[in-house]
């Protein structure tokens, strides 16, 4: 059964139509690397799967929580869907801690000193238990990303999704939070991410998608679609962003 | 009546008087960062009428003259049978003043916090008033200290209008005392010193609190 | 008993009422025109740190702000006398507004003025442009289109602030209506009306200035 199923999903911004029918479903411990030019669509389909854009017609459904041409429990799907931005977003006037054990104490409920266990496990997880007490603007891009990943973990989400994580990162620290990343996959964690990292797409994920002006253009075993592109649309995507 | 004054008399009645524009700008300035604290909230809600009622009070309130708003305050009030003083309307209308300025200000600020902090929140299943109290107003508060305290500087130069309604603070005591001592250009000039006595500590805390913001960024 | 609103005696004396309206438009007219005149002088001043005159223009502009209107209409009209200024309520009113609008303007301006890159006076020295061209069009334009919609909120405070000019007996719009309120002894309705007005004219001024702006000040380019 599959853990996020997507049918029929249409956006529009305005008069713009900048999801034409998405159907998608992603199986539990799925790495998903959606990939596509700039303007396709792969952002929006991503905020999306929590609720960040609404949609206008189609249907959501995260691990039974389901939304109904856009219309559903919001809050319970966030629960269950975690995401990671390009900018980090971190909160600048609460710590490392204390922004992971924000969620869980404000939404769950959870006692503090349990959420603080939490919360140090999950900074432990991405490498940052000596992080707990500093403040984002005392931390580099790579730490502050890693917390966010932290953040998100703390809820305890059946899925994850990754908005170009690394984009915003100096060359020296992408790897930092790459390897976060290939962590979370190895340990059977879903995941769904915006990718330019090609390399990581194929080495970690173990589905891809094209996407191309809104739709899903093509979609497969990363290995496989990388190696013989079925579109010439995916393979000028693939030639211009990584010249073999 | 007194017939003589002498330069210390002027100045220790316009003290007393000053005591009396101080405390109507400290009254007018808590009272309304409370009213304008209910405003903002009304502002930013997430409710179409509410939104555009406060919107409305705030654009009338800036946009007409501070002197109409406490004559409609005062003869508004003894309208529905309050028997108002001067001092009573005058607190009242400088409160209703300004909590719409701070409420205006304030959503400004509210507003400066940066988009990815209400999606963060949101991703992480916060509601509204959660998002509001754990991860928008604390930000939004560090952003407003150094335009609210300039906006004091106002409050403290409003209720200068007050004399207008009978209030006897500094610049009605002021006209007073020029008329009957004849030294209008002594009186008026002690006046003003007096009003700059007080607002200027306040702007140029003001300016150090917004520099200090700028470098903390 | 519940008190009856009766607007009938107000509207009577609409046409005094909208010479007052007019008086304080013409009154807001000139003080904005000199008062922002001023303010671009005392802008630059501040900007170029022209001695003396930027330490004059600073210390005035403080004196400004940090006090307030009513005090300084009645420390020119009721004050300067003593030194042998005489002067009628409208120059006094007149005065006070652009002396008032002229610090502030000189604040605003400054800031607009001291925004301008570097490199577009670089790129107009390069063009061979002279000095008061390039402070013409390079500097002095932007700047003013920059800072035009904080003119505009500060030439509309000074037209609400123009109320209490009044008190001097200059013969503006909340004069009439202390006027009227005397004979009609209905206050409540003769304020309510003129705040309507004052509002009225708050959103024309506005929107003159902003149609203004774009054609004059902003340029068509945006
Ligand atoms: N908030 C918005 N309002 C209006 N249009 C939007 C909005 N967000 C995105 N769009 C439009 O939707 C389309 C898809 O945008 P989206 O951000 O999903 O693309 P993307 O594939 O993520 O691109 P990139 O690689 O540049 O991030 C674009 O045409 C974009 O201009
Ligand atoms: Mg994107």
């Amino acid at each position: 059964m599959s853990l996020v199923k997507i049918a029929g999903l249409h956006k529009h911004f305005g008069t713009n139509h900048v999801l034409k029918g998405i159907d998608l479903e992603v199986a539990s411990g799925d790495v998903v690397a959606l990939i596509g030019r700039s303007g396709s669509g792969k952002s929006t389909l991503l905020r999306t799967i929590n609720g960040l854009e609404t949609t206008d017609k189609g249907e959501l459904v995260v691990d039974g929580t389901a939304l109904h041409d856009g219309k559903g429990d919001l809050r319970a799907l966030r629960q269950k869907v975690g995401m990671v931005f390009q900018q980090f977003n971190l909160f600048p006037h609460l710590t490392a801690g204390q922004n992971v054990m924000l969620a869980p104490t404000v939404v769950k409920g959870t006692p503090k000193a349990e959420a603080q266990d939490i919360a140090k496990e999950v900074l432990l997880k991405v490498g940052l238990s000596d992080k707990f007490d500093s403040y984002p603007d005392q931390l580099s891009g790579g730490q502050q990303q890693r917390v966010a990943i932290a953040r998100a973990l703390a809820m305890r989400p059946k899925v994850l999704l990754c908005d170009e994580i690394t984009s915003a990162l100096d060359p020296e620290l992408v790897s930092e939070v790459l390897a976060v990343v290939r962590q979370l996959a190895a340990e059977g964690m879903t995941l769904i991410m915006v990718t330019h990292e090609m390399r990581f797409a194929r080495e970690v994920g173990n589905k891809l998608i094209f996407m191309h002006h809104g739709r899903i253009h093509e979609s497969g075993d990363p290995k496989t679609v990388f190696a013989d592109p079925q579109t010439p649309e995916l393979a000028n995507f693939v030639g211009a962003v990584q010249p073999a | 009546m007194l017939v003589q004054f002498s330069t210390w008399d002027i100045v220790r009645n316009l003290l007393d008087a000053g005591k009396w524009t101080l405390a109507l700008s400290l009254i007018a300035f808590v009272l309304g960062g409370i009213v304008g604290l209910a405003i903002l909230f009304a502002r930013i809600a997430d409710n179409r009428v509410l939104q555009a009622a406060t919107k409305a009070y705030i654009e009338i309130f800036q946009g007409t003259p501070l002197l109409m708003q406490l004559f409609i305050v005062f003869f508004g009030l003894s309208l529905v049978g309050i028997d108002v003083s001067p001092w009573l309307a005058a607190a009242a209308g400088l409160t209703l003043f300004t909590s719409a300025y701070l409420a205006e200000i304030w959503r400004g600020c509210v507003e400066a916090v940066p988009k990815g902090q209400w999606e963060a929140s949101a991703t992480l299943a916060l509601t509204y008033p959660q998002q509001m109290r754990h991860v928008i107003l604390p930000q939004a508060l560090r952003i407003a200290i150094a335009p609210t305290v300039g906006f004091s500087v106002q409050v403290v130069k409003g209720t200068a209008v007050t004399s207008i309604i009978g209030f006897a603070e500094l610049t009605k005591t002021g006209s007073m005392l020029a008329n009957a001592t004849f030294e209008p250009f002594l009186v008026f000039g002690l006046v003003a010193a007096g009003y700059f006595a007080l607002c200027y500590p306040l702007s140029l805390y003001a300016k150090s609190l917004e520099r200090k913001f700028h470098v903390a960024r | 008993m519940a008190y009856r609103f009766d607007f009938a005696p107000v509207f009577e004396q609409t046409g005094l009422l909208l010479s007052g309206a007019g008086f304080t438009l013409a009154l807001t007219a000139v003080g904005a025109v000199l008062g922002i005149g001023l303010g671009v002088t005392g802008a630059v001043c501040r900007a170029w740190k022209l001695r003396p005159f930027d330490r004059l223009f600073g210390v005035y502009v403080e004196a400004i702000r940090n006090t307030p209107f009513l005090v300084q209409l009645f420390f020119i009209f009721f004050g300067l006398p003593a030194l042998g200024v005489r002067m009628s309520e409208w120059q006094a009113a007149v005065l006070a507004m652009v002396i008032n609008l002229g610090a502030y303007s000189t604040e605003i301006i400054r800031a607009g003025i001291q925004a301008t890159p570097r490199g577009q006076i670089e790129a107009a020295e390069s063009l061979a442009l002279t000095r008061p061209q390039i402070f013409r069009h390079v500097v002095l334009r932007p700047a003013l289109a920059k800072v035009w919609p904080a003119l505009t909120s500060q030439v509309i405070i000074v037209m609400l602030g123009s109320a209490v000019c009044s008190q001097i007996a200059t013969e503006e719009l909340t004069f009439a209506a202390n006027f009227i309120q005397s004979r009609n002894f209905r206050a409540f309705e003769t304020y309510f009306v003129t705040t309507a007005l004052y509002f009225a004219m708050a959103l024309l001024i506005r929107q003159l200035l902003v149609q203004l702006g774009q054609r004059y000040v902003v340029g068509r380019t945006r």
